[in-house]
């Protein structure tokens, strides 16, 4: 069953088109990684789907809904979580709020407090954050500020995982251990979405990748069909 | 319920001090005389003026400059009203348009950052009292309007009620699970709406409830004014020592403003009646420029640093 579907998704910037005519859809739980060279707008599909921005023209439905020109929270409570490529924490807050308010607010059902604050102690101890809960989150390392988003956007109870460069900036250790993540996250029977450029983690836990490039999709497969079509070599993954 | 799990120092903090302070302020009028009932008076003033700018602006750092049009809308209602129905009536309509404003501009305005947002809400004021000025010269040949008289004493324990009532929405506003969708749009406004926050209701409802403590006190301290015209009314003063005195002592906290607000206030009064009338502005410029500078979270956070190196440090994680 395709729980996430884009049919003609467009979206101009001034003259720009950031993203063009893309159709794609995503399987329930399916992995599924977006490559591409910087700019080939893989933020703005994320940003659509996630409604920080509207297609023009385009549908976007979710279930079988269609959810385009929704607000961000709605979407968020109807089950799709992200994470951001520069991580937006709320830096001066206790690491264990930020997943708290995620929480309490983001699943769209009633949470008590006491509930919001086990959800939360649950999902950093996930994501490997118990020991530094108290801190305020701007002390935390990229890698652990990276995890505390995946911890927050889980805290909605998503269905739909977005997650815009995990592993973006870390180091070899990290990126490991965020792959193992990834992986964990998926056996809990979400499903994801990752923009990504390491290469090794995408075609590790990836069952499909989708190629944009210039705002356009020009390939899909599984990461051996992507890893040999001539296309996308001579775009993005070179010889 | 176990009590032995209680802390008592914090039940002596939260709930016990409030209570003392109640009972003295509450008391003023019987053995204080009338010099120190008025400069009480004005404390409370400025207190529920910036701890009720402090509520939405302190917070979400969105810096509103409205205050005196909130403000001079309950001295309008005070004009238009006073005669008519009841005092405790009148504060209400006070409270009540001020929350409609207010919600109205929030509605529009709320979507600009930054400084653009604070020029916005600096020139409702102008705008509020130019249009009411044309409208009084232009269409109905006046200009200013009188307002029905109160005792001393009223005036005073209606803003004590105001006061009590304002410390609570703001206490309840920091505790609750709202308090911590509002501080998280001021921490990141955009990962806020994405984890489920519907931002614009929050903030919206939040600046219109911060508003309706302005409204009321305009209609209680127009009582005292006599005649009031637009420039009396929307006075941009009233706009920026909240911000000034929120700032002096630091809102981060609820205790911050109220701080701030009675030393302000307490200076002005000795400035403005001794021999350094002529300097004062100057030396609240200087003032406010080394606490910028100096205490960037205010007299609070001063103390708080000094408590923490009096307690060892044990704090140093919080």
């Amino acid at each position: 069953m395709h729980i996430l579907e884009g049919e003609g998704v467009t979206k101009y910037f001034g003259g720009l088109a950031a993203v063009s005519d893309v159709n794609f859809y995503v399987d329930q739980g399916e992995v599924l990684g977006l490559i591409g060279p910087n700019g080939a707008g893989k933020t703005t599909l994320f940003n659509l789907i996630s409604a920080s921005l509207v297609p023009k023209p385009g549908i976007i439905k979710y279930k079988g809904k269609n959810i385009t020109g929704l607000s961000p929270y709605k979407i968020c409570r109807m089950g799709i979580g992200r994470t951001f490529q520069t991580v937006k924490i709320f830096a001066s807050l206790p690491v264990i709020e930020n997943v708290r308010i995620g929480a309490l607010f983001g699943s769209g059902k009633r949470v008590s407090s006491a509930e919001a604050t086990r959800y939360a102690g649950e999902f950093l101890e996930f994501v490997g954050l118990t020991k530094v809960g108290s801190l305020p989150a701007k002390d935390l390392t990229l890698a652990n500020q990276k995890r505390l988003e995946v911890a927050r956007a889980l805290a909605t109870q998503p269905e739909l995982l977005l997650l815009d460069e995990l592993m973006a900036g870390l180091n070899q250790t990290e990126i490991t251990q965020a792959m193992e993540l990834v992986k964990k996250i998926r056996e809990k029977g979400i499903t994801i979405v990752m923009i990504e450029h390491v290469m090794k983690a995408i075609m590790n836990v990836c069952d499909r990748i989708i190629v944009l490039n210039y705002g356009k999709k020009i390939a899909e497969g599984t990461p051996q069909e992507i890893t040999s079509s001539k296309t996308v070599i001579e775009v993005y993954l070179g010889e | 319920m176990d009590f032995s799990k209680l802390n008592w120092k914090k039940v002596f903090l939260t709930a016990g001090i409030p209570v003392i302070v109640l009972v003295i302020l509450g008391l003023l009028p019987v053995y204080g005389s009338a010099y120190n009932l008025t400069l009480f008076t004005y404390f409370l003033l400025y207190i529920i003026l910036s701890v009720s700018w402090t509520i939405f602006s302190g917070t979400t750092g969105y810096i509103s400059l409205a205050t005196a049009a909130f403000y001079g809308v309950g001295i309008y209602a005070a004009a238009l009203y006073g005669e008519k129905y009841p005092l405790i009536v009148v504060v209400l309509i006070g409270g009540l348009s001020s929350f409609v404003l207010a919600f109205l501009v929030g509605a529009i305005t709320l979507r600009l950052k930054g400084i653009y947002f604070a020029m916005f809400t600096f020139g409702l004021v102008l705008l509020m009292k130019e249009v009411i000025y044309y409208w009084e010269i232009t269409i109905e040949g006046t200009r200013g309007r009188f307002v029905v008289l109160e005792s001393n004493e009223t005036i005073y324990f209606y803003l004590l009620g105001i006061f009590v009532i304002t410390m609570i929405v703001a206490y309840l506003m920091k505790k609750s699970k709202y308090g911590l969708a509002l501080q998280s749009i001021g921490e990141n406004e955009e990962a806020a709406a994405h984890i489920g926050i519907n931002v614009t209701m929050v903030k919206i409802l939040t600046y219109a409830v911060s508003a309706i403590f302005m409204g009321a006190t305009g209609v209680i301290m127009a009582t005292k004014l006599t005649y009031v015209d637009p420039g009396v009314a929307f006075n941009p003063l009233m706009s920026f020592s909240p911000v000034l005195m929120a700032i002096f002592g630091g809102f981060g906290s609820i205790y911050g403003p109220v701080i701030g607000a009675v030393i302000f206030t307490y200076i002005q009064e000795k400035l403005t009646t001794g021999v350094w009338n002529k300097y004062y502005m100057l030396i609240f410029g200087a003032i406010l420029v080394a606490t910028i500078l100096y205490l960037p979270s205010g007299l609070v956070g001063l103390i708080q640093r000094i408590w923490r190196r009096v307690s060892g440090g044990q704090r140093a994680h919080t």
